[in-house]
């Protein structure tokens, strides 16, 4: 949480000033913010950026699965519920999910650090069933395998 | 590659870096050194070796040993043994039986053009690309051919469009290079979504600089100084390594301005997705990367005329672009001896599920499912038998037991209405519920449809709302004829292939596994069926 955060003008200013630089310009600011979300203020930094209407990347940014404009926690778990990982038990990946974070899909941990959601094929397939926190992908997954990786991630990696 | 004795090949993937497999570089590294063999002993880091659920994998070659769930102290017993004294390490092998152990045998079944390199080279070093006849096919096509000898002798090679829909190329091509306007773009869609697809993936990883040719090729072809390689964003490592890759080629003038020191420049992009399975459409995709919401267009015009910014664009997926520097290297004829005569050429699969050995792998077009399942999928765990396959991913069709022959090429396919799609082979043993499965697939839907049209914003949520019904054993004799009547709409009415194809995995699993579904009206949910209802928080009956 500590760690040191490039500027918001640092950011935009990588980024060409037209509107094919959007998506990974939401993306940046996204990860800059410690709720892993994007701000209002984001927003129209991003419209003034690429010269298009705030309604514009308000569409963008409210279209695509990997944006939020709420606040998520410090860690995005994205655990993958299509019909192969189906198939290999991912609702009992689920299962411990909840329990070991105490949260439904969709909700973030009391302490900030954890948001649950589900997501369409990561394309990991082989090591069925996956997830990803943040962006390391991990499969073969298995309640002990989850509760580790948790742990992981509570110690800060 | 550097003339050594021995290759030790590491996969380095996202499972395998999961697995600790710096601390294993290291080990075998320091073993190396220690022992004095780093002259004869190179290590190479390649993408994934295409083994899967084993951890960390290593190839000892030419020798032909795996070894699997490799820790850092079996990397120096490993060293010690093996590269030392040249006797292979018999507790870290692969089991005998899996055919990963034998390459020779099994991966000899394979045919290997797309994914050659894939796991051969270090996909990080250009130079090891260009050791394997890489940048060969463009540095010719640029110096010696005119475009439209190019475009020609993609078209003799007849090679379709390998992102589902098998459209040939060189037609497509050609439209390009002969629209009015001057400005044009090369589009290369990795925006791998299908489940159960990782193709797309694995040559992005493994070997970049085939995929970066073939895209260049394509540029010069039609007439194109821009290429932009669209990868979903969930694709960390596919982004980061095609990035160096492109970085590396301009530095030896290969991309950019001047290509092999002629007045062709080629520059290549990336842009990374945002979590939207309808941008693979190629037009949604257009929308996306001009920085909108990825809703479809409404088609004709086509990209071939009106694509990125209205400008003449080429959309190609990721492996039919890596299937063109071979066509120009190795010719349309040789291209021709692979395959079928009207779908030449290889084609990846990723065979999932209840298979022994599920992973990714590359025949000739035209073999069978039975192949891909008992031969190179390893057949079915021990004691388990065959229920179904969905082949194509969630857009494909749920075949039985009894079509085990059906040949995989575009137009086979097509006559048994399913699409080959993505190249995914999902194989279920008895233990699978088609219902439940089904299930899974449309949510799927509901979930990516892009809300633009009715049919399949509002068809996607009613067949949730039906199929819940069936998994929870709320349904009764109408709610198969309702689902059939509204995949019927959506298949009529949808905007895009997205609501179109939804029709074609309900249709097949209602067709081929009647009496399943009739067990669901008849009776209490499956213990599947329940898990599902559990997970979701549905009321059961």
């Amino acid at each position: 949480m500590n760690k040191e955060r490039p500027t918001k003008d640092a950011i935009v200013a990588r980024h060409p000033r037209s509107p094919e630089a959007l998506l990974s310009l939401l993306h940046d600011l996204q990860t800059a913010n410690a709720g892993n979300h994007l701000t209002a203020d984001d927003l129209a930094l991003a419209a003034a950026h690429v010269g298009v209407p705030l309604s514009a990347v308000r569409d963008a940014a409210t279209f695509y699965s990997m944006f939020s404009l709420a606040p998520r926690g410090q860690h995005i778990i994205r655990l993958c519920a299509s019909p192969n990982c189906h198939l290999a038990g991912a609702w009992s990946v689920l299962d411990e999910l909840r329990r070991l974070l105490g949260v439904e899909v969709g909700e973030t941990t009391a302490d900030g650090l954890f948001t649950l959601e589900l997501t369409s094929c990561l394309g990991a397939c082989g090591v069925a069933p996956v997830m990803m926190i943040d962006d390391e992908v991990m499969g073969n997954l298995t309640p002990e395998r989850v509760r580790g990786a948790l742990a992981r991630y509570r110690r800060g990696r | 590659m550097r003339l050594a004795r021995t290759h030790v090949l590491v996969g380095v993937d996202d499972e395998a870096r999961l697995a600790g497999v710096d601390a294993v570089l290291a080990s075998l590294h320091g073993a190396l050194a220690e022992l004095g063999l780093q002259g004869e002993v190179q290590v190479v880091e390649t993408g994934s070796l295409g083994i899967s659920g084993h951890g960390i994998v290593i190839a000892v070659q030419p020798d032909g040993v795996y070894y699997a769930g490799v820790t850092p102290a079996d990397a120096r017993q490993i060293a010690e043994e093996h590269l030392l004294k040249g006797r292979p390490v018999a507790r870290l092998r692969l089991p005998t039986t899996a055919p990963v152990a034998r390459p020779a045998e099994v991966l000899g079944r394979q045919r290997r053009v797309v994914l050659a390199n894939c796991g051969a080279i270090d996909p990080e070093r250009i130079e090891e690309y260009i050791a394997m006849g890489g940048y060969e096919a463009l540095g010719r096509a640029v110096t010696e051919m005119k475009p439209e000898e190019v475009i020609e002798a993609v078209k003799k090679a007849g090679l379709r469009g390998r992102g589902g829909a098998g459209f040939p190329t060189g037609i497509k091509w050609s439209a390009v290079r002969t629209a009015s306007d001057p400005e044009r773009y090369v589009v290369c869609n990795a925006d791998e979504g299908e489940p159960g697809t990782f193709k797309d993936r694995l040559i992005l990883e493994g070997d970049p600089h085939k995929l970066l040719e073939g895209m260049a090729i394509a540029g010069y072809a039609v007439g194109a100084h821009i290429g932009i390689i669209y990868i979903r964003g969930e694709y960390a490592l596919s982004i980061a390594r095609i990035e160096r890759a492109i970085a590396a080629a301009e530095a030896l003038g290969i991309l950019g301005e001047r290509v092999f020191e002629t007045d062709f420049s080629f520059r290549v992009e990336v842009r990374p997705g945002a979590g939207a399975y309808v941008c693979g459409e190629e037009t949604a995709l257009l929308e996306s990367l001009e920085g909108k919401r990825g809703w479809p267009r409404i088609r004709p015009p086509y990209p071939v005329t009106h694509g990125l910014w209205g400008k003449p664009t080429v959309v190609n997926n990721v492996e039919t672009l890596a299937n063109v520097p071979d066509i120009l290297r190795r010719g349309p004829a040789w291209y021709r001896t692979l395959g079928t005569p009207t779908c030449p050429g290889t084609k990846v699969y990723t065979v999932l599920g209840h298979v022994r050995y599920p992973g990714l792998v590359e025949v000739e077009m035209g073999t069978t499912l039975r192949t891909l399942i008992y031969e190179l999928g390893g057949g079915l765990l021990p004691g388990r038998s065959l229920k179904g396959v969905l082949v194509g991913g969630a857009a494909g069709a749920f075949l039985s037991s009894r079509e085990l022959d059906v040949r995989l090429d575009f137009d086979s396919l097509a006559e048994r209405a399913a699409a080959l799609g993505s190249g995914a082979v999902l194989v279920m043993d008895e233990s699978a519920c088609i219902v439940d499965t089904l299930g899974s697939v449309l949510r799927f839907f509901r979930h990516e449809s892009c809300g633009q049209c009715t049919p399949c914003r509002s068809g996607t949520e009613v067949l949730v709302r039906l199929i819940s019904t069936l998994q929870t054993g709320r349904a009764d004799e109408a709610t198969l004829a309702q689902m059939i009547q509204i995949v019927g709409a959506m298949r009529a009415a949808s905007l895009c292939p997205l609501g179109q194809s939804v029709a074609l995995p309900v249709r097949t699993a209602l067709s081929e596994f009647e009496d399943e579904f009739a067990a669901h009206i008849a009776g209490l949910p499956c213990p599947s069926c329940a898990a599902t209802a559990r997970a979701l928080g549905w009321a059961s009956r």
